[in-house]
């Protein structure tokens, strides 16, 4: 076993098809960034002072950066994540002091001729911190002890975020618990999480809009009939017996379609109330299965139901009883509710409209007429996949959908093959990284989740943030990249 | 503790992201290829919608004279992207503004507070409402000015300079009446007062609108689809007033240096034949760009031009509301033809004293209403207030009262076409009850029998009184618009109202309006040839008092009705009645004679100083 890998073997063993993945989403990037910025008759300038040549230097100075982190040796990672992790918190910390406003927010710094946002590289050093304490060996998730520890590493991030007034780049930081989850963290836990945030989201995103010949709102009954499905899958993954959860399922689909053909057919009512009757079925049920056949864990799937409509009743009853108007509109605009003119509602419609106007197969390279004529505000940064949608169509936007699916579970198939703990699990916020931004930046691009103003990896324009996922992708690559070193 | 047992949990994080991808990629199915073609890119940019304005349907009087029509004004509007190299002090010179305000509004164009639409790849609002000429000298440069272009769209006119407080104006539409009406969207035009405003929906026709396809450069490729989805602006329907324009011309000379109030009315049918209210404006003021200008002048005046008195205006009716009382007694049996009440100069009850002018006595209806005696109808209305045995309480005796009252029409809103009617004051015993903590009687509120009081009455409730007499009875809703083309009336106009008195008992009180033409106080109001029928009023308020004549003619087969309001006018044979006249001979006989036409412009030039000035 020889102490340096030659740099041969090194990029023998790069993990090439994530590079390739990587040069592609790049690319097309660039070239979207194009497609939105691009003026009607215009020449294309490629000078730095546009923006496009300005993404070329960026990509240039980002693949130089690639290039150096595969020339480090891995091993400094181990060593030094802590130190990294306390010199970005410390930057974290003064950024707000130094910061220039950029409207309303205090992230980024100035720094002469372009501006850099510490916070998306602050993601890269938490991942390694958390990554270390994590692979120390003993460490165990399930100790309470040990996942507060965990925990603290990623709250500080967080806290320091929002004190800058970025939100949404805070809450990326939630996307660790897959790799919480991945180490032993209880299922149940990132399950009630998962579910939480979408009866929240679900229930006020769509409360006022009221189902067609039907006086019930879309929220409340998507967000009923999920808690009603959630019950069924929880009792079908604890409970031995699938005789209880196909009775709780058959039972309320039988009940919902009688409500359904009544309120249709007979007399207009709010269907919820049906829904509100399956779900107390199903707690009673299921605590009268668990005292008969002794099956406490049947107390745990009625007691999640329990808590998921003290939860959709609660936040309909805090959101509409207790918070002032003004409060109501934040969250509001927060959810993409508020159609003002300058506020998110706006952008999402039109983003729609310019994905709906691409067809199936998009206008064309240059030819988005939506983008161009600036009716999209921030097309080039987050709302950067309505010119994809746009120019490219279903078939385009759905390829780059694909293109990250594949890389996504790329990256897992990467993470697994670790040796040591410590590198799985950073590959692991790796994922849980990309996984959360494509979730949250496609989604409110395509009108699904709320506008939450986080970039898309590798597309949306800026350097802080191509250079941050860079970083990112590239430590976890050379850490791969010296597995075989270990195997003796 | 080994890992090994979460190995598997790889596949749910897998399965996670498959998942969203997935969902994600069935929403692009349904937002990219399910949803309707039309619907997605109806919103597009690549559609240009043009929508095509109706003309706005035009104004004639009975007689089929024009009043209001449209005249083509033009909008000068800029895109912003296309306006490169424009001779800018030659475009300034041709549309007559200067540099400094070309600059002002480009800025104002560009700044989004001011202008939220704004996109410098759509057309926006220049200059609004140049005039034929300026826009046929900028037509021949028009191809100079880059990214200039003109929109026609058309502006009200009027054929004269009367009846502004009927015709009514439009504008602009402002953002509330956006939010109510979403036909509308910003630099609309929506009437705003009068006819215009009442017969919004009639005289406005419905948008149309051409769908054309726009390449990416946005230059023009024709209609999409041929214009399947076009649509053909359906223009506004006509009107035809009731006015008389004649008449109502006359109105105003008359009017000229007063304030107050003409109204005339078509028994028969209850159309309005004129609507004078003074002062007044020329409804050309409110129309193409100085209207904002004009529109805060006559706002500001002390004298309320722009208050339509005739239906705005509450006044105590004075004498002419003697009619009303004489009719409750007679319905009520308070009273015969036959029975006489004393007058020694005035009504005496108690501490309670009304004034009157020497006249024989005692007095019976016909000879109370001749001469307008005060205390024949203060003893009719106390005994009818007074009479427990009838009615119990004093109260019920009022309800009665107030209920004859209303049922001609007074105390609540007529329903005329017009915006903005108000309703006048009928008292009831509830309002006594309050106001006196309930210790009144008939004595207490005598006043109102002669039409003082509490007693209010617009004009137009004043000439719709003279056309119940004329009608014995009955009246329809006072109404301006007397046909629409291809509609129909609303049915509250075309049904008759009957009062609760009998057609009977209207003739004594006809038969007593006809004498105060021939012998009493309305001598000024006979016209030898015409059976007019009239009543004065002199309505005393805290100024010098509101001279008030309300008639009709001919006494048979009535064809006009009228009441006459003219302010601080002192007695109403003075002002009121000789105006009544002129009105009611050029009604009928389509003319003045010659002694009139000395007469009505011997009257026209008569001031009355209000505050101690003219107006």
């Amino acid at each position: 076993m020889e102490k340096d890998i030659s740099t041969n073997s090194l990029f023998r063993s790069l993990d090439w098809i994530t590079i390739l993945l990587y040069v592609a989403l790049v690319l097309v990037g660039w070239f979207s960034i194009m497609g939105a910025t691009y003026n009607f008759g215009d020449p294309i300038s490629l000078d730095f002072s546009a923006k496009i040549g300005k993404q070329m230097l960026w990509i240039g100075l980002a693949w130089i950066c690639a290039f150096s982190i595969l020339k480090i040796d891995d091993k400094i990672y181990d060593t030094f994540s802590n130190f990294i992790y306390i010199c970005m918190m410390a930057l974290l910390l003064i950024t707000p002091f130094i910061a220039s406003r950029h409207r309303g927010s205090m992230s980024w710094i100035d720094l002469g001729p372009f501006n850099m946002q510490p916070a998306e590289f602050a993601k890269t050093a938490t991942a390694l911190a958390l990554s270390k304490l994590m692979g120390t060996y003993g460490f165990n998730i399930t100790k309470g002890k040990h996942f507060l520890q965990a925990c603290a590493i990623v709250f500080i991030p967080v806290i320091l975020i929002i004190m800058q007034r970025e939100t949404g780049s805070a809450l990326v930081y939630l996307s660790f618990f897959l790799a919480f989850y991945r180490e032993g963290m209880s299922g149940s836990i990132l399950f009630v999480g998962m579910a939480a945030v979408v009866y929240f989201v679900v229930g006020l995103r769509y409360d006022e809009l009221a189902m067609d010949h039907m006086n019930t709102s879309v929220g409340a009954f998507v967000v009923m009939v999920l808690i009603w499905l959630f019950t069924v899958i929880l009792d079908l993954i604890y409970d031995s017996n699938k005789k209880h959860a196909r009775i709780m399922f058959l039972g309320g689909t039988v009940l919902l379609a009688a409500g359904y053909a009544v309120s249709f057919f007979i007399v207009v009512f709010d269907l919820s109330w049906i829904l509100l009757g399956i779900c107390v079925g199903c707690i009673l049920y299921l605590v009268f299965q668990s005292f008969r056949n002794r099956l406490p864990r049947l107390l745990f799937v009625a007691a999640f139901c329990v808590g998921s409509m003290a939860m959709h009743y609660s936040t309909d009853y805090v959101f509409n009883h207790i918070m002032e108007p003004h409060q109501q509109s934040r969250v509001r605009v927060l959810l993409g509710l508020e159609h003002d003119y300058n506020g998110a509602g706006y952008n999402v419609r039109q983003s729609e409209i310019a994905i709906g106007s691409g067809g199936i197969f998009g206008k064309g390279f240059l030819n988005g007429t939506q983008t161009k004529l600036k009716y999209v505000p921030e097309q080039d940064t987050d709302f950067i996949f309505c010119t994809i949608g746009e120019e490219w169509g279903f078939f385009g936007s759905s390829l780059v959908l694909l293109v990250f699916l594949v890389f996504i579970l790329r990256l897992i198939h990467v993470a697994e093959r670790q040796k040591f703990a410590m590198y799985r699990i950073y590959g692991y916020c790796v994922v849980g990284i990309f996984i959360f931004h494509l979730f949250i930046n496609i989604g409110m691009v395509i009108g699904l989740t709320p506008v939450i103003g986080i970039p898309l990896p590798f597309f949306s324009y800026g350097g802080s943030s191509l250079w941050g996922f860079t970083f990112l992708l590239f430590i976890f690559l050379r850490m791969d990249a010296g597995r075989n070193r270990n195997n003796g | 503790m080994s890992h090994f047992n979460y190995d598997n949990r790889r596949y749910v994080i897998g399965g996670i992201a498959v998942v969203i991808v997935a969902i994600y990629i069935l929403r692009l199915l349904v937002l990219q290829i399910m949803s309707d073609d039309y619907k997605k890119n109806a919103d597009s940019n690549a559609f240009l919608k043009k929508i095509q304005y109706p003309a706005r349907g035009l104004i004639y009087d009975r007689n089929g004279h024009l009043l209001v029509y449209n005249e083509p004004a033009y909008n000068i509007m800029v895109v912003m992207n296309e306006q490169h190299g424009v001779d800018t002090i030659d475009f300034c010179r041709t549309i007559g503004i200067s540099r400094q305000q070309y600059i002002d509004r480009m800025a104002e164009i560009k700044d989004s507070r001011l202008n939220p639409g704004y996109s410098r790849y759509t057309p926006q609002l220049f200059v609004s409402q140049i005039s034929a000429r300026k826009f046929s000298y900028l037509q021949e440069k028009m191809f100079k000015f880059k990214g200039f272009s003109i929109e026609k769209r058309a502006m009200r006119h009027y054929a004269t300079p009367y009846a502004a407080h009927v015709l009514g104006d439009v504008a602009e539409v402002s953002q509330t009446d956006i939010e109510k009406d979403d036909y509308y969207r910003s630099g609309d035009y929506i009437g705003k007062l009068g006819i215009e405003k009442a017969y919004e929906q009639e005289l406005r026709g419905e948008k149309g609108i051409k769908i054309m396809l726009r390449d990416v450069r946005g230059r023009n490729k024709g209609h999409y689809q041929d214009g399947k989805y076009d649509r053909v602006p359906i223009p506004g329907k006509n009107l035809t007033l009731g006015i008389d324009r004649e008449l109502q011309v006359l109105g105003e000379r008359l009017m000229r240096g007063k304030k107050g109030s003409i109204v005339a009315i078509e028994p028969s049918t209850g159309e309005v034949l004129c609507m004078v209210s003074a002062p007044t404006f020329s409804p050309d003021e409110l129309v193409g760009p100085d209207r904002g200008k004009n529109f805060q002048k006559l706002q500001a005046s002390p004298h309320k031009p722009l208050l339509n008195r005739a239906i705005m205006g509450q006044y105590p009716p004075g004498s002419t509301f003697k009619t009303t009382q004489g009719l409750v007694f007679l319905q009520e049996q308070i009273v015969s033809t036959a029975t006489c009440y004393p007058c020694y100069h005035g009504f005496y009850k108690g501490r309670t004293h009304v004034g009157c002018h020497g006249h024989r006595s005692p007095v019976a209806l016909n000879y109370a209403l001749e001469t307008s005696c005060n205390s024949y109808f203060c003893w009719g209305f106390y005994n009818m207030i007074m009479s427990k045995k009838k009615y119990g309480t004093y109260s019920n005796a009022l309800t009665k009262w107030k209920d004859y009252m209303v049922s001609m029409g007074f105390g609540y809103r007529l329903g005329i076409d017009l915006p903005g009617e108000k309703r006048g004051m009928i008292p009831n015993a509830a309002y006594y009850d309050k106001w006196y903590k309930s210790r009144w009687n008939g004595l207490t509120i005598i006043s109102d029998a002669i039409g003082q009081g509490e007693v209010m009455l617009t004009p137009l409730q004043v000439a719709n009184l003279g056309a119940t007499i004329a009608n014995r009875g009955y009246y329809y809703v006072p109404h301006v618009v007397k046909s629409i083309e291809g509609g129909n009336l609303d049915t509250l106009y075309t049904t008759r109202k009957y009062t609760m008195v009998e057609s009977k008992n209207y003739l004594p009180v006809v038969a007593g309006m006809r004498n105060a033409v021939l012998s009493g106080t309305c001598k000024g109001a006979n016209i030898p040839g015409l059976e007019v029928c009239g009543k004065t009023g002199t309505a005393e308020n805290r100024g010098h008092d509101h001279s008030v004549f309300m008639g009709f003619a001919p006494m048979n087969a009535p064809k006009i009705a009228i009441s006459v309001y003219i302010e601080n006018g002192g007695f109403g044979a003075e002002f009121a009645v000789p105006a009544g006249a002129l009105m009611i001979e050029q009604y009928l006989c389509g003319h003045l004679s010659e002694a009139s036409e000395r007469k009505a412009e011997q009257f026209a030039n008569r001031f009355i100083s209000y505050d101690g000035k003219r107006y």
